[in-house]
């Protein structure tokens, strides 16, 4: 597939994806016949009940699983036949994580745990470029005060942004985030739906599984999964801009403190 | 990915966890530091073994007479008539591949010098006695075979009793009694030390054969010859052939038992070190067990890791890391618990064997074969059991992994 200036590739490119799951004698259709289309500097949320094959899609794009059926390109690169370690680099170069449980390593620095996905990067950095990158990374999600302490001295809204910086060092096309706020009170949701509005503002192409109408709001594009299948696929009307709603946050606080 | 990157992931896996890490080194620390010692106790004892015979002569073999009997009866040891002065000199003169030949003729006496005296053992030899027995001297020399021959009245003093009449004087050319009868000191021998028994194998005099055959005993006969053979290998020959030349000289028909037995410092040297050898090899059995249980314990802490770490595997698998980066991680983190291990229980077991030679007053021999084997050991325990944990950790889902609870 070639680019052209007018038409900018999308980042994801999906026809008819099917993902089939042989439990025993019962086949499971988990995904069936999804196409989708996501170009760059979107942020997509995908909604839908559990069960609605949301969480199976998000694997397929991650890179994690791969399709029964159909074809996927990511970033102009078809990758439903690569082999399992070209797809892990993949997942590397291309692809960032931020999941509901944050999943940073214990007893390891704010700063190593961004450095992790570098470590298995296929390029090497040597260790001046890994604490650099790293750091460079911090800053955008606002961290570099905290970048010696361990998860445990973190709170979770804290600790979810060390996962986002992580997800931010290789410099992927894709951010994807399943349930980012599954874990967070309401007011450190806003604060990371804040830090995505800004990554996405930069140029950063986000898709976020999410089962919260509340957090789907503060995205641009909504998707709705049904049974294994896309039901609506449509704009956000009334969207939200996380600033604003901190700021109302705080007026509400200084009220209750009045 | 660069191989260097994975041993920054392992090292940084377990600095995460010190007390784990260190406990698990600990099997593998117990186990190869009780290798080492325990090899080192057993080489001490055998090469201190080798060094005590070796004392005794190179290349020596003891011909003794047996205990005269009469009838049943059982004449004691000193009753021995068998050798003879003519067959000490048959034994010079016909046996091919001897350096060496001496009677022994020993005899407790009083030595007195001044008004200092001692109850020592007195032995009457032949020139070829310092050479055959691997003694030398610190002072002096030896009496001649001129001397031997006129039966002179010279003496030569082991270290003890020099020490006991002399104090720190020169007792070379000083005049000795034994017996009454004056005997010039013409050599003092250098210390050897106790023996494994414990005997002082300095406490002795040397006298010409002739002088202690005639001055000191009234007999003419000898108990013990002993012969120094030119290598270890002429050793069966030269035995061979002293027993068929006694036989024949003594008259003994052939189905006699021989009237001498023969004692060879080889065959001694064999049996006492093929013993020390078998106490080596059990005792190092005996701690190689507790390596395995050591190698065990890794395995089994691995396993346990890989459960408790399976998000985190599965969060690696997400980041980008290959089912061979995880495997090799997981390879790394065993060999590196085995071998620090290792090192350091070599260091403990160098301690152990310092400590058991100090307190014990055993001789200890770190060997560098051992010190090597047991490094090697090490490494490969480390690879054998982490290789099993590896591959489940390799093989996790990563989807499941990150869904792990």
């Amino acid at each position: 597939m070639k680019t052209t200036a007018a038409e900018p590739q999308p980042v994801i490119r999906l026809e008819s994806l099917d993902k089939i799951y042989q439990t025993g004698a019962v086949a499971i259709h988990a995904v069936r016949e999804v196409s989708l289309t996501v170009a760059a500097g979107e942020f997509v949320a995908v909604m839908g009940p559990s069960g609605s094959g949301k969480s199976t899609l998000m694997n397929l794009i991650g890179c994690l699983d791969r399709p029964s059926g159909g074809h996927y390109w990511l970033d102009g690169e078809e990758v439903g036949a690569l082999s399992p370690s070209a797809l892990s680099q993949v997942r590397n170069q291309q692809l960032g994580f931020v999941f509901q449980g944050f999943n940073l390593l214990s007893r390891t620095s704010a700063l190593e745990n961004v450095e992790l996905p570098l470590l298995y990067s296929a390029h090497g950095h040597g260790r001046r470029e890994l604490r650099r990158r790293s750091q460079a990374a911090l800053e955008r999600v606002g961290l570099t005060d905290r970048a010696a302490h361990p998860p445990s001295q973190l709170s979770g809204g804290q600790q979810q942004r060390v996962a986002i910086a992580r997800a931010l060092v290789n410099e992927p096309a894709l951010l994807l985030a399943d349930e980012p706020t599954g874990n967070l009170d309401t007011r450190t949701s806003i604060e990371i739906m804040a830090i995505f509005q800004k990554l996405n503002r930069k140029g950063m192409t986000i898709l976020m599984v999410t089962h919260e109408p509340g957090i789907a709001r503060y995205s641009r594009r909504e998707i709705l999964m049904r049974d294994g299948r896309v039901v609506s696929d449509q704009p956000v009307r009334e969207r939200l801009e996380a600033v604003q709603e901190l700021g109302r946050w705080q007026g509400v606080a200084m009220e209750e403190q009045a | 990915m660069k191989f260097s990157a994975t041993w920054m992931i392992a090292l940084r896996a377990l600095r995460r966890n010190p007390m784990r890490t260190g406990l698990t080194m600990l099997g593998i620390i117990i186990g190869v530091g009780a290798v080492i010692a325990m090899v080192a106790i057993g080489t001490g004892a055998k090469a201190e073994v080798a060094a005590s015979i070796e004392q005794m002569g190179q290349n020596m073999v003891m011909i003794i007479s047996r205990a005269a009997r009469s009838g049943r009866v059982h004449m004691g040891s000193d009753s021995g008539v068998a050798l003879t002065r003519q067959d000490y000199d048959a034994i010079r003169q016909e046996i091919s591949g001897l350096v060496g030949a001496t009677p022994e003729v020993r005899v407790n006496a009083q030595v007195a010098y001044g008004n200092q005296n001692v109850n020592t053992t007195i032995y009457g030899v032949s020139e070829d006695y310092p050479a055959v027995r691997a003694w030398q001297f610190a002072q002096g020399e030896h009496f001649t075979q001129m001397e031997i021959r006129g039966a002179a009245k010279v003496a030569v003093v082991g270290q003890s009793v020099a020490t006991n009449l002399f104090g720190g004087g020169n007792p070379v050319g000083q005049v000795v009694r034994i017996q009454s009868a004056p005997y010039v000191v013409v050599g003092v021998l250098r210390a050897k030390g106790g023996n494994r028994m414990g005997r002082d194998q300095d406490d002795l005099v040397l006298v010409p054969w002739t002088s202690a055959q005639v001055r000191l005993t009234g007999r003419t006969t000898f108990r013990v010859i002993s012969v120094q053979a030119e290598s270890a290998e002429r050793i069966p020959d030269v035995v061979e052939q002293i027993l068929a030349l006694l036989r024949q000289r003594h008259n003994i028909r052939e189905d006699q038992e021989d009237d001498v037995k023969i004692f060879n410092m080889q065959d001694m040297l064999e049996m006492a070190t093929s013993t020390a050898q078998t106490m080596t090899i059990l005792l190092g059995a005996i701690a190689g067990v507790s390596l395995l249980v050591g190698g065990i314990g890794i395995m089994n802490i691995m396993l346990v890791s890989v459960t408790e770490r399976t998000r985190e595997i599965g969060l690696r698998m997400a980041v980008g890391a290959r089912a061979a980066d995880i495997l090799l991680q997981f390879l790394v983190e065993a060999v590196v618990l085995s071998v620090c291990g290792g090192v350091i229980g070599i260091g403990l077991g160098y301690g152990m064997a310092r400590v058991v030679s100090e307190k014990f007053g055993w001789s200890t021999l770190v060997s560098l074969d051992s010190v090597l084997a047991a490094f090697l050991f090490s490494a490969i325990i480390g690879i054998f059991f982490g290789f099993y944990p590896a591959r489940k950790a390799a093989r996790l889902d990563p989807i499941e992994a990150l869904r792990y609870e």
